[in-house]
């Protein structure tokens, strides 16, 4: 079990503008992170914790401006290591090397990345001939359950849950290394959601390191796709181990209540509102939104 | 018969395909009932029918005994996507503005003002999150936006459909149990529509299914 992604003390600052008033989002604070070969790796939390943020720096696609800190790195399979952050053109020209062939991503909404005047099957091709990718557009198709006559449909004439099946055969079609994919069940049927997870389960059996992001711990529990879990919480990693133990018996208060809000559990509300990341305090917790949020119900009922 | 908003023995083509033969389902003043079924079943068609959004081809639809007519009012709607739902020239201020004034609210800039508060606070959006661009928010909070606008009218019943399905659990549990609260103060009457069984059984009291 060779690690293929590794984080330690990874921070990043986005730069923004909100009506002319400059300021950072923390998107990412001393995040340690490990994702290996084999294994798939599911990180959690409510929207806007920074899961996403994490994906688009392992691709090496931090927007311009940004600054990081700590080490973020992909390590190969002989055990060389290659910084994923880091700004100017030798890093960018660094990780786009890497993007498609030893790192693949599959987007939050498939549909959106097809060109929607050309068939699935051209640019399958495509992708397959820039990549050097060694399979067959037919192979990849089968591997994700597709049949194949999905090559002569236009995206539009494909359900979302077969564009989110064929968006991971075009993220398979460079053969890679390691696959991160950013809520890949959002808004698909319980059933298709089981069938993507199981995909991806099948694909880190292959030996690729999957990183999993998503807000569905749902489906995540009834499917026991993941071997590792990590629960974000304001651009931290607040909880990390093994996803059985975890979600089954939370150390943290925070994922206790995340698993709480879950239909299953009883749909319990969580206290307050997750914080906005933009000029975050340094040592904001969750226990301080627990107390904004007792503050409030107390001015309610006086 | 009044006090509910009812379907009877609709059906709904589109062109030649049938989406909808013969579906009967009422929602009592008070009540929640879910509909489950799975994509492509006409759970989206049947909302729009009962909203009167777009007339059945066969069978008829009433609210509180009266035919439903569209834009009256007494029916609001919470959709899948809040993005598609707004207009990104709206503050979220101005969204739930709208709701206020509505087509039987306040006209007065005051009154309008005081309710626009009184319901971001019933959703829990905060002070500066109001004077916000769609774009400038997340899904959750502008979901909550349009959850505001609809309870704003005062609708008799809120039609919502799969209007949890982008929300990650903790805002699905947090406006599941406002528009919970809604129906135990005033007797809201609530259609929600879902894939996802689970959430119904967790959400409503009672529960039926599409073919």
């Amino acid at each position: 079990m060779s690690a293929a992604i590794r984080a330690e003390g990874h921070t990043v600052r986005i730069p923004v503008d909100i009506r002319g008033e400059a300021g950072w989002v923390h998107a990412a604070t001393s995040v340690d992170f490990t994702a290996c070969r084999g294994r798939v790796h599911a990180v959690v939390g409510e929207s806007g914790c920074g899961k996403t943020t994490l994906a688009t720096a392992i691709l090496g696609m931090l927007p311009a401006g940004t600054r990081a800190g700590g080490h973020l790195e992909y390590v190969d399979p002989n055990g060389r290591a290659t910084a994923l952050t880091g700004e100017g053109r030798a890093a960018a020209a660094r990780t786009a090397g890497l993007r498609g062939r030893q790192i693949g991503y599959v987007p939050q909404s498939a549909a959106t990345y097809l060109t929607p005047v050309r068939r699935v099957g051209a640019q399958l091709r495509e992708t397959l001939r820039e990549l050097r990718g060694q399979a067959t557009a037919e192979e990849l198709l089968d591997r994700v359950h597709l049949d194949p006559a999905a090559l002569e449909a236009f995206p539009h004439e494909l359900s979302g849950g077969m564009l989110q099946r064929a968006a991971l055969a075009f993220a398979l079609a460079g053969d890679p290394d390691v696959l991160v994919a950013d809520e890949p069940i959002s808004g698909l049927d319980p059933h298709l959601a089981q069938l993507t997870l199981g995909l991806l389960r099948s694909i880190a059996d292959s030996g690729t390191a999957v990183v999993l992001i998503t807000h569905d711990l749902q489906a995540l529990a009834l499917s026991g796709t993941a071997d590792e879990l990590s629960v974000m919480y304001a651009g931290r990693i607040i909880e990390t181990g093994p996803a059985v133990r975890i979600l089954t018996a939370p150390a943290e208060r925070y994922t206790a209540d995340l698993l709480a809000a879950l239909p299953a559990n009883g749909l319990h509300p969580m206290p307050g509102l997750p914080p906005e990341l933009t000029n975050l305090p340094p040592d904001y917790t969750y226990a301080d939104r627990l107390r904004a949020a007792a503050e409030l119900e107390a001015d309610h009922v006086r | 018969m009044s006090g509910e908003l009812s379907a009877v023995k609709v059906g709904f083509s589109y062109g030649g395909a049938e989406v909808l033969r013969n579906v009967s389902l009422s929602i009592g003043a008070g009540s929640q009932v879910g509909l489950a079924g799975p994509s492509g079943s006409g759970k989206t068609t049947l909302a729009r029918v009962l909203a009167g959004l777009i007339p059945p081809s066969a069978g008829h639809v009433a609210c509180n005994g009266a035919p439903v007519r569209r834009g009256d009012g007494s029916i609001a709607m919470l959709f899948q996507s809040p993005r598609r739902s707004c207009s990104p020239r709206m503050t979220l201020r101005a969204v739930i503005a709208e709701g206020i004034a509505g087509v039987r609210g306040p006209r007065r800039r005051r009154e309008i003002d005081a309710g626009v508060r009184q319901f971001a606070a019933r959703v829990q959006l905060t002070g500066d999150l109001l004077d916000r661009y769609p774009h400038e928010v997340s899904d959750g909070q502008l979901q909550r936006a349009c959850l505001a606008r609809a309870l704003a009218a005062r609708p008799d019943y809120l039609i919502c459909d799969e209007a949890t399905a982008m929300l990650d659990a903790a805002t699905t549990a947090a406006v599941v149990r406002i528009i919970s609260g809604e129906v135990a103060a005033r007797s809201l009457g609530v259609l929600a529509l879902s894939h996802d069984r689970e959430l119904l059984e967790a959400w409503c009291g009672a529960i039926k299914h599409l073919p």
